[in-house]
């Protein structure tokens, strides 16, 4: 009797098995936690759930920089997931890395999916493109820094809630009429070298680095000890001695500064949307990021942050063709569009924000297209393409280790931005060296 | 009083410490000369191309300013959570010596902390401390304390050491409440009748008797100091503001597990390595004198 019933068992077993075998399994590996990982995972079914061939599964692998330590740790281990969400400053490391990537151009033209680059932003495509214009990896989420403003706190202090100010000038003397009205907190920042340096620059149409910010060659240096990048870091330096400026720390929490009312203005991720539009219980807007008006091309175009997919190298052909099945879901307007207006991340490609314009979103969310305008500004030069500086994560480190310097008075602007100069240079030489 | 075991056969003793040696050797000296291995290479994230390049790696550690007040820092911080870890917890162990009634819920909650993950003590510190809304910080201002870790760096170094130590106090508390009460009674109520004050029965008799116990927790509060803390970093400064924080161990995990330079995180730990062996041989060699077994 027992034993009828585990042969039954095992028959049962082989007759469904092939089933389950035939769909090929796509693993993905990303860093999208809470409300984002639901929306991510929702993506993913709507993709299994519209063919019967390929599985896309999910797995949260934490934070971006332990997702990416996680991923090149299974490289090493050789069992590493087919798509990994890479952080835009892990771009540089994964592109050097030759053997471990296949680029996304190369993936596509093999699986004969159509793929055309034209059909994004163009700074997204500089971002992850080789100097030839091919796509190494696929834009997954893109966001650009914002100016927020707390217009009710403007109404307090006397000034115009509808004329957020536009250049740092402006900024300056609204921080002071903030101030004199009895504001405890002036303003703040998300990610100070995401906003300060890098978005600076672009913004200014000045370099962050030779050699077309790194995206030229290894052989790149850092060149943010500009006389413009000291003045605007001399500026700030000060207004946190006058306490208008108040630091929030190197990632997001700047944006829980500025939801809850503390600050009256703040630089932060165009993602933070969301989280202010739960939380504040004030009326506010979002700007573009002020500028220098005596800078000559300012304001140029903001560029990009977020994370792209990369395609890890290794894997069965049928199993690339899944890939490219599933990239190519999702570069699909209709996705685009749910993606943009659930999480707040930008349309990446011009017909889905095209699409979302016409649905009447940004009618209704007045400010929600502010992000793509600053983008796409201007047609990006080699300054605002983008950037691409080998590991980033640690140069992004010194830089703010400086910057914090600079800020708490322990060193000079100009010191702190030469020292940032120095330290980001060797650890750009290191990377050179190791990627020859 | 010392009890000898003979063994009659040649190989059971080995046969006996081998699992031990085993796991030795499988966690701590593969690990470390693979440490070693990569501190002389250059490789890129994916190990996908490697190159030796001699001490290049410790060339450059030497030359960078910033590595080397790494050190100063590290020596403030350990210094700092040694001793507080060292003195408090012999106070409260102390105390709880001479409770008689609920004297098990006072241990238990007092050997709690133990249990808590690094990392988890480090959030919730960062959490009561945390400068927009954090409990602790509400308070302070109250005080008129401007309160900013994030920027301020003395401060930043009193939270990593007040969660550090809250994190180690337990575990010292267990070893010197073990220890009080292996002191004979005797000795102290013959002091007490000689009419030696609570104090001077404190620092005359029990404190050198103590003596062994706060030795050996010098020696592995320095350990923890230096290993153990990069959890409780990692969750509140992440070395900053600047590198206020960036003590060595931190900067190890940073540069390895963070940003992939295994070369460059590899020499820093070949050189943590050598500074504990030399401290924990030093501490063997001239403090132990010192103590009274």
């Amino acid at each position: 009797m027992e034993f009828k019933r585990l042969a039954a068992a095992f028959a049962a077993a082989a007759l469904f098995a092939p089933a389950a075998q035939a769909q090929t399994e796509i693993q993905w590996w990303h860093s999208m936690g809470g409300a984002l990982g639901e929306e991510l995972n929702k993506l993913a079914s709507k993709f299994n759930d519209s063919q019967k061939e390929y599985k896309v599964v999910t797995t949260f692998k934490g934070s971006y920089p332990e997702s990416m330590t996680a991923a090149i740790a299974a490289f090493r281990a050789g069992n590493a997931p087919h798509l990994l969400q890479v952080f835009e400053v892990g771009t540089a490391t994964m592109m050097a890395a030759r053997g471990a990537i296949v680029p996304v151009a190369k993936v596509m033209s093999d699986a004969k999916e159509p793929f055309d680059p034209k059909a994004y932003l163009p700074t997204v495509t500089g971002y992850y493109s080789d100097l030839k214009g091919n796509m190494l990896s696929f834009p997954f989420n893109s966001s650009t820094v914002m100016f927020y403003v707390n217009k009710d706190a403007f109404k307090k202090a006397g000034l115009d809630p509808e004329k957020a100010p536009k250049t740092w000038k402006e900024v300056l003397a609204d921080a002071e009429k903030l101030k004199a009205s009895g504001q405890q907190c002036v303003y703040t920042t998300s990610w100070p070298s995401w906003m300060h340096i890098e978005n600076f620059s672009a913004w200014h149409n000045v370099p962050i680095g030779t050699k077309q910010n790194g995206m030229g060659g290894l052989d790149t240096q850092f060149t943010i000890n500009s006389p413009l990048h000291v003045r605007h870091i001399t500026l700030l330096s000060d207004m946190a001695k006058k306490g208008l400026f108040t630091y929030a720390g190197r990632t997001n929490q700047g944006d829980a500064k500025f939801s809850s009312g503390e600050c009256a203005m703040f630089s932060g991720s165009a993602g933070a949307q969301a989280g202010i539009k739960k939380a504040a219980k004030f009326d506010w807007s979002i700007n573009f990021i002020p500028y220098y008006d005596d800078v000559k091309g300012a304001p140029q175009n903001s560029i990009i942050g977020g994370a792209s997919l990369w395609v890890m190298g290794g894997k069965k052909p049928a199993e690339y063709k899944g890939v490219a099945k599933f990239l190519a879901f999702l570069s699909k307007p209709d996705i685009q569009m749910e993606w943009h207006t659930v999480t707040g991340y930008v349309p990446i490609t011009k017909a889905s924000y095209e699409l979302t314009r016409k649905s009447g979103y940004y009618d209704k969310n007045p400010g929600a297209d502010m992000p793509v305008k600053e983008l796409t500004l201007h047609n990006p030069t080699a300054n605002s393409k983008g950037l691409r500086f080998g590991n980033f994560v640690q140069g992004r480190t010194v830089i703010e280790e400086e910057l914090e310097a600079a800020f708490a008075g322990k060193k000079e602007p100009k010191v702190a931005l030469d020292d940032a100069v120095k330290r980001g240079n060797e650890i750009l030489r290191q990377f050179e060296a190791a990627n020859k | 009083m010392e009890k000898r075991v003979v063994f009659r056969s040649a190989w059971l003793p080995y046969l006996l410490v081998a699992p031990q040696i085993a796991i030795t050797i499988v966690f701590f000296f593969w690990p470390a000369a693979q440490a070693v291995w990569y501190s002389f290479q250059l490789q890129d994230a994916f190990g996908l191309r490697s190159q030796f390049v001699g001490l290049q790696n410790f060339e450059q550690l030497f030359r960078d300013g910033n590595y080397l007040a790494s050190f100063q820092v590290t020596a403030v911080f350990s210094v700092l959570v040694a001793f507080f870890g060292i003195a408090i917890s012999l106070l409260l162990a102390a105390m709880a010596d001479r409770v008689i009634r609920g004297a098990l819920a006072y241990k238990t909650l007092l050997i709690w902390p133990y249990a808590v993950a690094p990392a988890v003590a480090g959030v919730l510190w960062a959490f009561l401390f945390a400068p927009s809304i954090g409990l602790i910080t509400y308070v302070l201002r109250g005080l008129g304390v401007d309160w900013n870790w994030i920027i301020n760096d003395n401060q930043a170094v009193a939270l990593v050491v007040i969660a550090a130590v809250w994190k180690q106090i337990s575990y010292n508390f267990l070893f010197f409440l073990a220890g009080l009460q292996s002191i004979p009674r005797s000795l102290i109520e013959a002091a007490a009748i000689d009419g030696a004050s609570p104090t001077r029965r404190f620092w005359t008799i029990v404190f050198p008797l103590l003596s062994p116990t706060t030795f050996f927790l010098l020696v592995v509060n320095c350990v923890y100091a230096f290993f153990d803390t990069f959890g409780v970093i990692d969750a509140t400064t992440q070395g900053g503001p600047a590198q206020a924080t960036q003590i060595l161990v931190y900067k190890v995990y940073h540069d390895g597990v963070k940003a992939a330079d295994l070369g460059g995180s590899s020499a820093q730990s070949v050189i943590l390595m050598f500074i504990v062996i030399v401290l924990t041989a030093v501490q063997f060699r001239f403090i132990e004198r010192k103590v009274q077994y």
